[in-house]
């Protein structure tokens, strides 16, 4: 019997991420949003510099690469000039928070209609394995030798906790793709935010921590248990602004 | 019928009737007039859009997401805030994406002074930003000439599909004269927008390949230096002195030729339109029996006068080069002419 592989259409193709890496799961998840929400052919990515640049290779849809850390802001003069499109602007930890702390803030501020799809590696996977914003305090990178002390390089950014508790959003969450159950979680995140972005809400933004076994020095599967263990302990899971206004 | 409008005010409505329906900006003096009067203006015709951001690397980046869905989007700024968006103005060249952008010069380093002037020639005609790349550069010489540019520095950004910057001193923007504004041009979206239906595919940078790309670079900028060099030009042919000067520098320049005339001197004059392409062109006029050209602007080192001797260069012409550079605010008449005679007198050395 033939058996049909539900996979997005526009994701269907080979990528260039390293095994194990949580990001083909995100885009995944996302492809799927859209064509479960009738809009995988009215979207417009904007993509970051970083791992995410390994995005377009899979990905057949209007997408356009940004300036290292500007994603949400091209995102949003797309999106003034485009109301009618969904767009979504891909990006790491280290374009949306480091090097694009301040638009990704401003966008936030602004309340813009877009939707904001963080990948938290906890590095700089691209360039191999730098501090980020994110980096968990003791993390080894390759500038953290000694692994990161929070007393001089500050603490790990919580992007979406910050904008709900202080900016007029729409919607913040943030997600796992360290189990079944929190990638089916993940994208009811994903759907809330897109549908916020479509209902004319305001900014919405998911955050998903994923695995950067290459960078870690990991195992996939010990990438997945220093999620679990480690990350979600102090990146914790679930919606930080809910649909209607409720700071959780 | 001609009324009289402040240089950035004039700007701002020409921009309306070009067509301009996106600007995102962050003010600096002195080109701050021009986002003001949009920010109101622009909610007036159907679909304008004006964004005021944290900074000129949001702007920039904001107008590139709304050119890239095919919408003549603006941005103006000065020295320093043109400086910050270097790196998006690289993208908009990489990216094929025809924006315009206005600069009021103001002299100086670092953080510049409010002071009128060319200072930012070089950056402009250059590129500016990292790679090799090039943007139409416009420099008007007066208020009327800017206004009449900015339908123009769209028409040929959308053409070569490119950035075009429209370059003048902040001196243009804060004068007032006589205008009369263009009629409203009825302006469609451009048909290489996105659109989110994945018609207008765009290349990652991954997956594309940099030696055709500067094959096709190269062409097309051979095709604009042939086709688009704009200038005007008087009394070259049998000049003894050709001077040479742009916008409001320009201006003192023409002034300082026609009282050189009345008293006797044989001189001629080239302005240059377009900083880039050079208008090389222009030089074919000069006959052999010319003893100098003599390059008026206002900035410290003198930064056209390069190109000019370059571009001497490249025609043959032999003759000395003199350079007059008056750092800022616009040159005095009497100061031009005082110098052309110390260059006569032998006074003052050529610098090529």
């Amino acid at each position: 019997m033939e058996k049909e592989r539900k996979v997005p259409h526009f994701v269907d193709n080979p990528s260039n991420f390293c095994p194990g890496c949580g990001h083909g799961i995100v885009s995944r998840l996302v492809a799927e949003c859209l064509e479960e929400l009738g809009q995988d052919r009215n979207v417009i990515y904007t993509i970051g510099i970083g791992c995410s640049s390994n995005m377009s290779a899979g990905m057949k849809a209007d997408r356009l690469h940004c300036c290292h850390g500007r994603a949400s802001a091209v995102a949003s003069g797309m999106k003034r000039v485009n109301p009618q499109n969904v767009i979504i602007s891909y990006q790491g930890d280290g374009d949306a928070y480091s090097i694009g702390m301040g638009e990704s803030m401003g966008t936030a501020y602004r309340n813009e209609k877009i939707t904001m799809i963080t990948i938290n590696n906890t590095n700089y996977g691209m360039t191999g394995g730098q501090m980020s914003a994110t980096t968990m305090p003791g993390q080894k990178t390759t500038t953290t030798v000694y692994g990161r002390d929070c007393s001089v390089t500050g603490n790990p950014f919580k992007f979406p906790e910050l904008v709900a508790s202080q900016f007029d959003v729409a919607y913040a969450a943030r997600g796992s793709v360290d189990s079944v159950g929190n990638i089916n979680r993940l994208k009811g995140y994903i759907k809330d935010a897109l549908e916020a972005q479509i209902a004319g809400e305001g900014y919405s933004v998911v955050e998903v921590l994923i695995p950067c076994p290459t960078n870690w020095g990991m195992t996939p599967l010990e990438s997945l248990d220093h999620i679990r263990n480690n990350i979600i302990p102090y990146y914790t899971l679930g919606v930080k602004k809910a649909r209607g206004g409720k700071s959780v | 019928m001609a009324e009289m409008m402040k240089g950035n005010v004039a700007i701002g409505e020409a921009a309306i009737r070009a067509g301009v329906r996106f600007y995102a900006g962050y003010p600096i003096t002195p080109s701050s007039e021009i986002m003001e009067y949009l920010s109101w203006r622009l909610g007036e015709v159907d679909d304008g859009v004006f964004v005021q951001l944290e900074n000129e690397i949001a702007s920039i980046n904001m107008v590139v997401g709304a050119a890239s869905c095919g919408v003549r989007a603006m941005t103006a700024s000065s020295g320093n805030g043109i400086s910050l968006m270097q790196e998006a103005m690289s993208v908009l060249a990489d990216e094929n994406l025809p924006v315009v952008i206005i600069t009021m010069v103001r002299y100086g380093n670092g953080l510049a002074t409010l002071y009128s002037s060319q200072t930012d020639y070089l950056r402009e005609t250059r590129g500016g930003g990292h790679g090799d790349y090039r943007c139409f550069v416009l420099c008007p010489y007066t208020v009327q000439e800017a206004v009449d540019m900015v339908a123009l520095a769209y028409e040929l950004a959308e053409k070569y599909k490119m950035v075009s910057i429209i370059m003048a001193e902040g001196a243009l923007g804060q004068m007032m004269e006589p205008v009369d504004l263009p009629a409203f041009l009825d302006v469609k979206r451009g048909e290489w927008g996105f659109d989110g239906t994945y018609t207008n595919a765009k290349l990652g940078y991954f997956d594309r390949n940099s030696m055709t790309e500067a094959e096709e670079l190269r062409e097309r900028y051979d095709l604009i230096k042939e086709n688009e060099q704009r200038w005007d030009s008087t009394d070259v042919a049998d000049a003894d002195y050709v001077f040479m000067g742009f916008g409001l520098a320009g201006r003192s320049c023409l002034g300082a030729v026609e009282d050189l005339q009345a008293e006797g001197h044989k001189v001629g004059f080239i302005r240059p339109i377009t900083a880039w392409p050079f208008p090389e062109k222009a030089f074919a006029e000069i006959g052999s029996n010319t003893k100098g050209v003599i390059v008026v602007e206002t900035n410290a080192m003198g930064q056209m006068v390069e190109d000019v001797a370059m571009y001497m260069k490249k025609h043959g012409l032999q003759m000395p080069v003199y350079s007059l550079p008056y750092v800022y605010g616009v040159p005095v008449i009497q100061d031009i002419k005082d110098d052309f005679k110390k260059i006569v007198n032998n006074e003052l050395k050529e610098v090529f």
